[in-house]
Formats: C-alpha cells, structure tokens, sequence
C-alpha cells in the first residue's frame, strides 16, 4: 500500500479498516544470500539499500527484540554533518544528502525537519576552533556559517549570554542541520526492506556463528540454524558480543548514554542547540518536549539505564545555557547502550573473516548516519568493496596508525 | 552504579571522587614488544558483559589507583581494592 494524501481519505471514508499492517512476520527461511543482524535503524537500512539499489533481495535481518528496540529509539533526534576531519565530513554529509530525500524515497513520513543546529562558543580559542571546523566543512562543500553575539541574541534571546564564567560570543551554524522523528525512521526503513523482499525475523536471538574451513555458514538463532553466503553485523552496543562469537576482538567498549524529555511546551526552541563549556544538546519535538542530552555516563555498561550523578550534571548544564529550563518539568530519561570506539569513529569494513562483514563504533553519534551507514554497508557487502565516502572507516586503522579522532581525546573510549 | 564506592583508605565516599580509567584486563607489554602486542593491549577490548575489573583512582581523596570489580549490567560492586595491594599495575 502507497501512503498519501489520497490513501488517508479514502481509508477514512472506509472507516480505517483497510490498512495492512507496515511488514510481514515471515518464518526464516533455511538460507538466505545475506543475513544482517540487528534490526535497528543500521541493520534495516541496510537491508533496504541491498534490496533497492544493488539488487540482493534474498536478505533476512534478524533482531533479537522488536523492531528498532535500541539506539534507534533511544537518540535525541539530531541530524547533522558538520564534522572536521576529512575521513568523516564527506560520509555524513552523504548521508544528510540521503536525509533529504528519503520521505519520498521510503514513502513514510520520517518527519525530517532541517530546523538548522548551531554550536556555542565562549572564549576565544573555541571560535577559532570553529572557524577552523567551518572551514575545513566549506572545503568539503558543506555551507557553514560563524555568527556573532548580536545574531545569536535575534534569533535566540532565551540563551544565558551573560554568564560569569562561559559567557555565550556566538555560534557555528548548520542550516540544513536538523531532526527527525526516529522510531519512523526505523519503521520508514523496515516498510521499505520489506517491501523488496527481506525477511525482518524479529524475537530471534543469535546464539552462535557456525564457521567451516574459516568462512561463516550461518548463524545458530533461538528459532534454530539460519544458512548464509554472507554475514553482516550491525548489532551496536552488543557488537563485541556478537563478533566475539566468530573470535574476533573489537576495538570498542559498551557504555551507557542517559537522554531526558520535558512535558511538552508550545514551540520555544527552534533549533538543535549544543552548549560548548560542557557537552549538552536540545531540541524540541514536534510533540513540543523538549529532548535533551549530555555525555556518557563514563563506566562500561550494559545497561540501558545510568545513574542520578549524570542526570544533575545534564540538567546543571542545560540550566546554565538556558536559565529558563529550571521551571520546565522532565517527564522522562532512558539509556542506550553505546560502543564506544577507540577514536570516537565508526568502522564499516570487512573482517579478516571473508564473508563476515563489521558496522560498529557508533559511539553516541550513530542516528544521523543511519541511511549513509546502511548504503555504504550495503555496498560494501554488494560489492566488496568501500563506498568511496566510507573508506577511511576501517577496522584496521588504528593498527595502522590512522584513527579518525574528532574529539582529540586518544585511545580512551570513555572520553570520546 | 553505586552511589557510594568504599574506598579502602577513605571509606564510604560519593562516586563522583573517583576518576574510571577502565578495564584492568590488558597488561602492558613491554617495550620492545610487538606492533600486535602493542595494538592488542592499547586499542582491543573483551568488552564483556557481566563481571568486569576496572582500573579506578579516587582523585578527589587519597589519590591511589584502586581495582574495582562490578557487574557492568546490574552495576552492582563487589570489591575495591588498592591496585598497588592487589599487585596491579
């Protein structure tokens, strides 16, 4: 079934009763060419992109839980591509490309909302730091604009600009920057896969990979041995657990990332803003919530929850930028559990493993790379070889002595 | 997490005192050891889930790097020792 405008009138005139459920439950079939595993906003994605645009429709992804019961549903929303480093700028700006036409793309209104994000900065050395950030975005053909203490104060007047110690000078300004609405995302992309043949086998666990004469035949599930010619992982914050069924050891460690949700306002912030004397994000849903969020909470955790400590110091910061959030009420806070990599960015590559393919180390920035990660891995695993903007994403390269460290922060995952 | 974490020196103190280093599992190589020993213990990790041994140091205290074993699921701690007692490194 198309969505439309004309669809939503004539089922209303049905009385709703003829619309089909958005995929189907399928049993997994004994062999497929391709299994993913994790169905969350990469794995879907992928799915999607191998089907659609390199033709491999014998795909199944198979999740443990339900339909993008991770990540996908846990973010803050923000979508962006306004990084520094040459090995990054080109693959997200690629996938922000893909954001902007992916509702049409999917037919499934993800509710993309290029509101525009803007960086603060306090001191002198952070604005030359953006400068150089802005710079090195235009190189890579991305518009990026520096505004100035009386620009700022026009377009968002709430913000503490007078503060003792991080007094607000001004921001880095990414228009095309924005939000989206991220369950539908996940949903947008499984609708889609599916629709193209893939099999979403969901409440299915991977128990085991089954390895004969060193290439992976398959995997052992909960509802029993799945066939493949070709594994990929897309497991996010149980990658380490997942690869370390095929013996292999990741350069990641799992870590709990908290976001929080205000009752819902009339619209007050239009934009994504990010605080630069700490780490603090907001955003207001189209619900009118604000959604918020900080830094990780710094301890390795398998837990989708984090601890009270790290919520004070969110809500310390918000309040800091934005005097007013004091009288907002929080409804509601969750985790997400992040692989931190060792340099902060991801990886999507093969394994030393032929068949085993490898897209991890999303640290906490994974959901506005979600339609880039999925085309790149699809390509990758279409057509073994890197998409020409994800080829620095390699498992290799910290052997190598090439990391992409975007934060300068080292080999300290808890730092990044 | 736990609130508090039990020093050995200090006693019961906030878990904010104290800075997590991380995983206490890879063991420094030495020197003149392989580029793989050396990638293997700088970047690698177990990454397991369930009981982990960490390298802590209670910088807001006594400042002693301590080894602490906790569950990185239900976050409960076991223990918490002097690393230098435990013959850490």
């Amino acid at each position: 079934m198309r969505y439309s405008a004309f669809s939503i009138f004539k089922q209303a005139f049905a009385g709703n009763l003829g619309w089909k459920p958005a995929w189907r439950e399928p049993d997994p079939k004994p062999h497929y060419d391709v299994i993913i595993v994790g169905g969350g906003g990469h794995g879907l994605a992928t799915a999607y992109y191998l089907a659609k645009e390199f033709g491999l429709r014998n795909v199944a992804v198979i999740e443990k839980g339900y339909l993008g019961s991770g990540n996908v549903g846990r973010n803050t929303t923000i979508v962006r591509s306004n990084y520094m480093l040459s090995g990054n700028e080109p693959f997200y700006e690629f996938s922000l490309k893909l954001w902007e036409g992916l509702e049409q793309d999917l037919n499934y209104n993800v509710m993309f909302s290029q509101r525009g994000i803007i960086n603060l900065y306090h001191n002198d050395g952070q604005r030359d730091q953006y400068i150089r950030r802005g710079n090195a975005m235009m190189m890579e053909g991305v518009a990026a604009e520096l505004l100035d203490r009386d620009a700022l104060k026009k377009m968002m007047p709430f913000l503490n600009f007078d503060h003792a110690r991080f007094p607000i000078m001004g921001g880095l300004l990414q228009r095309r920057a924005g939000t989206a609405r991220h369950d539908a995302v996940a949903w947008g992309f499984a609708r889609g896969a599916d629709r193209h043949g893939v099999d979403l086998i969901q409440n299915c666990e991977v128990t085991g990979i089954r390895r004969e004469n060193g290439v992976v035949t398959g995997v052992e599930t909960t509802k029993g041995f799945i066939g493949c010619n070709k594994l990929a992982l897309a497991a996010a914050g149980n990658s380490s657990r997942v690869a370390e069924m095929a013996g292999l050891k990741l350069p990641l460690e799992s870590h709990v990332l908290q976001a929080f949700v205000t009752e819902g306002l009339k619209p007050c912030i239009d934009h994504v803003i990010t605080y630069g004397a700490g780490h603090f994000y907001i955003s207001q849903s189209d619900k009118g919530g604000l959604v918020f969020g900080a830094e990780i909470d710094g301890y390795s955790s398998y837990a989708q929850r984090g601890n009270l400590a790290t919520a004070e110091h969110v809500m310390e910061e918000g309040v800091t930028m934005i005097p007013g959030l004091s009288r907002v009420r929080v409804l509601r806070s969750w985790g997400g559990v992040m692989d931190m990599s060792m340099d902060g960015s991801p990886i999507i590559d093969r394994t030393p493993i032929d068949n085993l393919y490898l897209n991890c180390g999303w640290c906490y920035g994974g959901f506005k790379a979600t339609p880039a990660s999925g085309f790149c891995f699809a390509h990758l695993i279409a057509k073994g070889e890197s998409h020409h903007v994800a080829r620095a994403l390699r498992l290799d390269r910290f052997e190598r002595g090439f990391p992409i460290d975007e934060a300068g922060a080292g080999t300290q995952p808890n730092l990044h | 997490m736990a609130s508090l974490i039990s020093c050995p020196h200090c006693g019961m103190r906030p878990k904010e005192e104290f800075m997590i280093r991380g995983d206490a599992a890879p063991v420094r190589p030495s020197a003149m050891a392989s580029d793989e020993a050396w990638h293997d213990y700088v970047h690698l990790r177990n990454n397991p889930r369930g009981r982990v041994r960490e390298h802590w140091q209670h910088v807001a205290g006594c400042r002693r790097w301590l080894l602490v074993e906790r569950d990185n699921l239900t976050h409960a701690v076991f223990s918490v020792a002097d690393a230098a007692a435990e013959g850490g490194q």
